[in-house]
C-alpha cells in the first residue's frame, strides 16, 4: 500500500517559537526546544518523531511567520 | 527512508509564497496578521496579479504590512484606507486594489470611509482584521471588543452602561447595496485557513470583474493584548468571539444569477 | 491673442475649467459655501466622458483629502477644493502628503473664521497655509490668485510646481475671487498623461509592480530617529530650494513710492484703488503683490525697506501676513496692519484713512 512520508524544515532564526505548530500537527511530531533557544531568544519548533509525518502540512498552514517548508514522498 | 531523502526526492508540498518577503515580521508570536498576510500573497501570486495590485496598510499593528509583502503600498493615515483605495482604483482601473485595516482602523475612526466606500460600489477589496483590542498602542478597548471584556481602557470589563455595545460592521457592510460580497472568517485552524483563501480569492475577483465592493473580516486572535498564550487565545476565540461574530457568508452578490 | 476665446465665469467655475483643460486626472471634493462651483462645474461638464478626468463627491473633506492623498501615490495629477473649515478638516491629510512627498493640488477658497465663521471673504487662514497648518515641520506651495484669470491660469502652475518638487500646492483664494464673475481666457487643451508617460515620469509611484519592478511604497512613517531626521533634512533642503527658485510677486507704482501696501488676493486689487486715491491726495504710495505667499517674497520686502518709509500690510484679516512682512523689514521702517473682519471687504477710502492715521 502506497504510503506518504512527510518530512519538515523548519527555519529556526524565523521561528517565533509561538507553538501553533505543535498544536496544529496531528501525530505529535513537532515540538518546541526546551533549553536551545534561536538569536531572537525564542525556544524554536523542530521534529521530534521525524519518521511519523506524512506531510499534512498542517503545520506550516497553521505557521504565522512561514517558517515551515514541508516535503512529501509516496511510498510503496 | 531518511529525511534527507524525503527532502531531496519529495515534492514540496508548501513553502512560504515569493511574495511574502524574507523581512522578519514584528507581529508577536502567534499573531493571526502572519497567517492572513500569507494568504493575501498566496491569492496575488495564483492569480498572476504581482505587477498589478495596489496595496494600501493602515494605521494599527498592520502599519508595516508594505514591508512583508512586495507588492506597492500606500500607506495611509488612521481610518482613511478605503478613501486612498477609491480614489487608486478610480484611477487605475484593471489594478488590483485592496486594503488590509484592523478594527480601531476601520470600525472606529474610520467608520465613515468604509463604510461610504463600501456603499459606492468601489471594485475593491477591504480586509477586516478583528481582534477586539488596539494591539499596536497596548491592548485597549476596540470598537468590538467584547462586553465583558477586559482591555487597559475598561480594566473591569466592558460594560453597556459605561462602553456601549460591540460594533458588528460587517452586518452594516452586509446591508448596504454597494457590497457584492460579504464574509466573515478566522484563520485559527487548516480548515478555516483554506475558507479563508478561497473567500479572499473570491473578493478580489470579484473586484476585478467590476462586481462591487468587497469586505472580507477574519476573526483573529490578540494573544499579548488578550493576554494568553497562543493556543489559549485562539480557544478562546472559538469559544467568546464567534459567538458574537458568526462565522461564514453574510452576503455573496457575485454568485447570484 | 486673436484666435482666443473669452468668456465671462466665477472664478470657482475657471478652477473647474482650468482644471480640465490642464490635464488634471481626478478631482475630489465635498460642497461647501463659498466654493461649491468647483464641484457643481465638472459635475456639469462630464469631464469623465471628454478627457477621461474622474470626479467625485466624498463624504467628508477628511475622505477627500485622503482621496487626492491615494491618487497622487499613483502619480496621476489630482486636485481638491474646498473653504476655510472643510480645509481645517483635511490638515491630517495634507500633513501627511508634505511627509509622503506628493504632488497634489488644494484650493481653497477662504470664508471667514474661527468656527463656522461667515461664508464671506476672508483672508484669515494665511497663517494655516503658509506656516505648517497640519502637524510637523512642512510648508505647502502656496498661490494666491487676484482675478478670475489667475484662478485659471494657476491650476496648471500649481501642479508643475507641486510634480517639479514633489510637494502638495495650494491655491489660497477667498470667497470674493471664487463667486466674482470676469473675463477669462482659458489655458489651451493639454491631453492627460498616458499611464505609460506616468511610469516613467513617477518612478516613485504605486502603479502596481509594472515589468516587476521592486515594490515602491509611499509612507510618512520612519520609527528609526537617525533616519527620520535624514528624511526631514532632505525634505528642508527642498524648501531652501522652492524659497530660491520660486517666488512670484507683482509690483505696482513703487518706483517713486515713499510708503508701500503690500497685498495679496483681493486684498490687493482694494489696495492698487486706494494708491490711486491716495496719490490723488499727494500721497507716493505703491504695492507690492506677493503672488506666493509660500515661499515669501523675503527679500524684495527687505529691499523696499531701504527705499520707504513704511509698509502696510492689508489683509481681510486681524492681521497674519504682517509678521512675516516685520521678519523680512527686522525693524528697520514701521510696519502696520490694516485689515477688517467678519467678512468685511475694506473700502479704499478706509484704507487712505489707515495709510494717514498709522504712519
Amino acid at each position: 500500500m502506497a504510503k506518504m512520508k512527510g518530512a519538515t524544515v523548519v527555519d529556526t532564526e524565523r521561528c517565533k517559537g509561538c507553538n501553533l505548530c505543535v498544536v496544529a500537527c496531528p501525530l505529535d511530531v513537532l515540538a518546541l526546544t526546551t533549553k536551545e533557544v534561536n538569536r531572537k531568544g525564542y525556544n524554536f519548533a523542530h521534529e521530534v518523531l521525524a519518521d511519523t509525518c506524512t506531510g499534512c502540512a498542517s503545520c506550516a498552514t497553521v505557521c504565522p511567520d512561514g517558517c515551515i517548508t514541508v516535503y512529501r514522498l509516496k511510498t510503496e | 527512508m531518511t529525511r534527507e531523502e524525503i527532502i531531496e526526492k519529495g515534492q514540496v508540498v508548501y513553502k512560504k509564497p515569493t511574495l511574502l518577503n524574507d523581512t522578519p515580521m514584528h507581529y508577536c508570536p502567534g499573531c493571526s496578521h502572519g497567517v492572513v498576510h500569507k494568504l493575501v500573497s498566496e491569492v496575488i501570486e495564483e492569480m498572476g496579479m504581482t505587477d498589478k495590485t495596489i496595496a494600501i496598510s493602515p494605521v494599527g499593528c498592520a502599519v508595516f504590512a508594505y514591508k512583508y509583502i512586495d507588492v506597492d503600498w500606500q500607506e495611509a493615515a488612521h481610518g482613511r484606507a478605503p478613501a486612498l483605495a477609491s480614489a487608486t482604483k478610480r484611477l487605475w482601473p484593471d489594478r488590483l486594489v485592496f486594503t488590509y485595516q484592523g478594527d480601531g482602523d476601520l470600525a472606529c475612526i474610520g467608520t465613515a470611509e468604509t463604510i461610504h466606500a463600501l456603499n459606492r460600489a468601489e471594485n475593491i477589496t477591504i480586509i477586516f482584521i478583528n481582534n477586539a483590542i488596539y494591539g499596536m498602542t497596548g491592548g485597549q478597548m476596540a470598537p468590538t471588543t467584547l462586553l465583558g471584556m477586559k482591555t487597559a481602557t475598561c480594566p473591569y470589563g466592558r460594560e453597556v452602561s459605561l462602553h456601549g455595545y460591540p460594533l458588528k460592521i460587517t452586518e452594516i457592510a452586509a446591508s448596504l447595496e454597494g457590497t457584492c460580497y460579504v464574509t466573515r472568517q478566522s484563520v485559527h485552524t487548516v480548515a478555516a485557513i483554506n475558507r479563508a483563501k478561497r473567500a479572499l480569492r473570491k473578493a478580489f475577483e470579484y473586484s476585478m470583474q467590476g462586481k462591487g465592493s468587497n469586505l472580507v473580516e477574519i476573526v483573529s486572535t490578540c494573544n499579548s493584548g488578550w493576554k494568553m498564550t497562543p493556543e489559549k487565545a485562539n480557544k478562546w476565540m472559538e469559544e467568546n468571539m464567534f459567538e458574537f461574530y458568526h462565522l461564514g457568508d453574510l452576503k455573496d452578490k457575485g454568485a447570484e444569477k | 491673442m486673436a484666435d482666443q476665446e473669452i468668456t465671462l465665469m466665477k472664478g470657482n467655475e475657471a478652477i473647474a475649467h482650468a482644471a480640465i483643460r490642464c490635464g488634471c486626472d481626478g478631482y475630489f471634493g465635498y460642497p461647501i459655501t463659498p466654493q461649491s462651483e468647483v464641484l457643481e462645474t465638472l459635475a456639469a461638464e462630464k469631464p469623465w466622458e471628454t478627457t477621461g478626468m474622474v470626479v467625485l463627491q466624498a463624504e467628508s473633506e477628511v475622505s477627500s483629502i485622503n482621496m487626492v492623498y491615494g491618487g497622487a501615490c499613483t502619480g496621476k495629477k489630482v486636485m481638491t477644493s474646498s473653504s476655510s473649515p472643510g480645509v481645517s478638516l483635511m490638515q491630517e491629510g495634507i500633513s501627511y502628503m508634505a511627509g509622503a512627498e506628493l504632488p497634489a493640488l488644494i484650493v481653497n477658497v477662504m470664508r471667514g473664521g474661527p468656527g463656522l465663521g461667515t461664508i464671506q471673504p476672508s483672508q484669515s487662514d494665511y497663517f494655516q497655509a503658509c506656516k505648517g497648518g497640519g502637524h510637523g515641520d512642512y510648508h505647502l506651495i502656496v498661490l494666491a490668485p487676484a482675478s478670475v484669470q489667475e484662478m485659471a491660469d494657476f491650476v496648471d502652475l500649481a501642479f508643475t510646481l507641486a510634480f517639479r518638487y514633489r510637494n502638495p500646492a495650494m491655491i489660497l483664494a477667498d470667497g470674493a475671487i471664487g463667486q466674482m464673475m470676469e473675463k477669462v481666457v482659458l489655458p489651451p487643451f493639454k491631453p492627460r498623461r498616458t499611464e505609460e508617460e506616468i511610469i516613467k515620469e513617477c518612478p516613485w509611484a504605486t502603479t502596481g509592480r509594472v515589468g516587476m519592478r521592486k515594490p515602491n511604497i509611499i509612507t510618512s512613517l520612519e520609527l528609526r530617529s537617525e533616519e527620520m531626521e535624514i528624511i526631514n533634512n532632505r525634505i528642508q533642503d527642498k524648501y531652501r530650494k522652492i524659497e530660491e527658485s520660486e517666488v512670484r510677486y507683482e509690483e505696482f507704482m513703487l518706483e517713486d513710492a515713499e510708503y508701500a501696501i503690500v497685498a495679496f488676493g483681493s486684498a490687493a486689487r482694494i489696495a492698487k484703488k486706494s494708491i490711486e486715491v491716495a496719490r490723488a491726495q499727494g500721497i507716493k504710495v505703491g504695492l507690492l503683490r506677493p503672488i506666493t505667499l509660500w515661499p515669501f517674497p523675503v527679500k524684495e520686502v527687505c529691499k523696499l525697506a531701504g527705499q520707504v518709509k513704511g509698509i502696510l500690510s492689508l489683509e481681510i484679516n486681524a492681521g497674519q501676513m504682517v509678521e512675516d512682512i516685520r521678519l523680512a523689514v527686522e525693524g528697520r521702517i514701521p510696519v502696520r496692519h490694516f485689515g477688517r473682519l467678519g467678512g468685511i471687504i475694506p473700502d479704499p477710502d478706509e484704507v487712505v484713512d489707515a495709510l494717514k492715521r498709522l504712519f
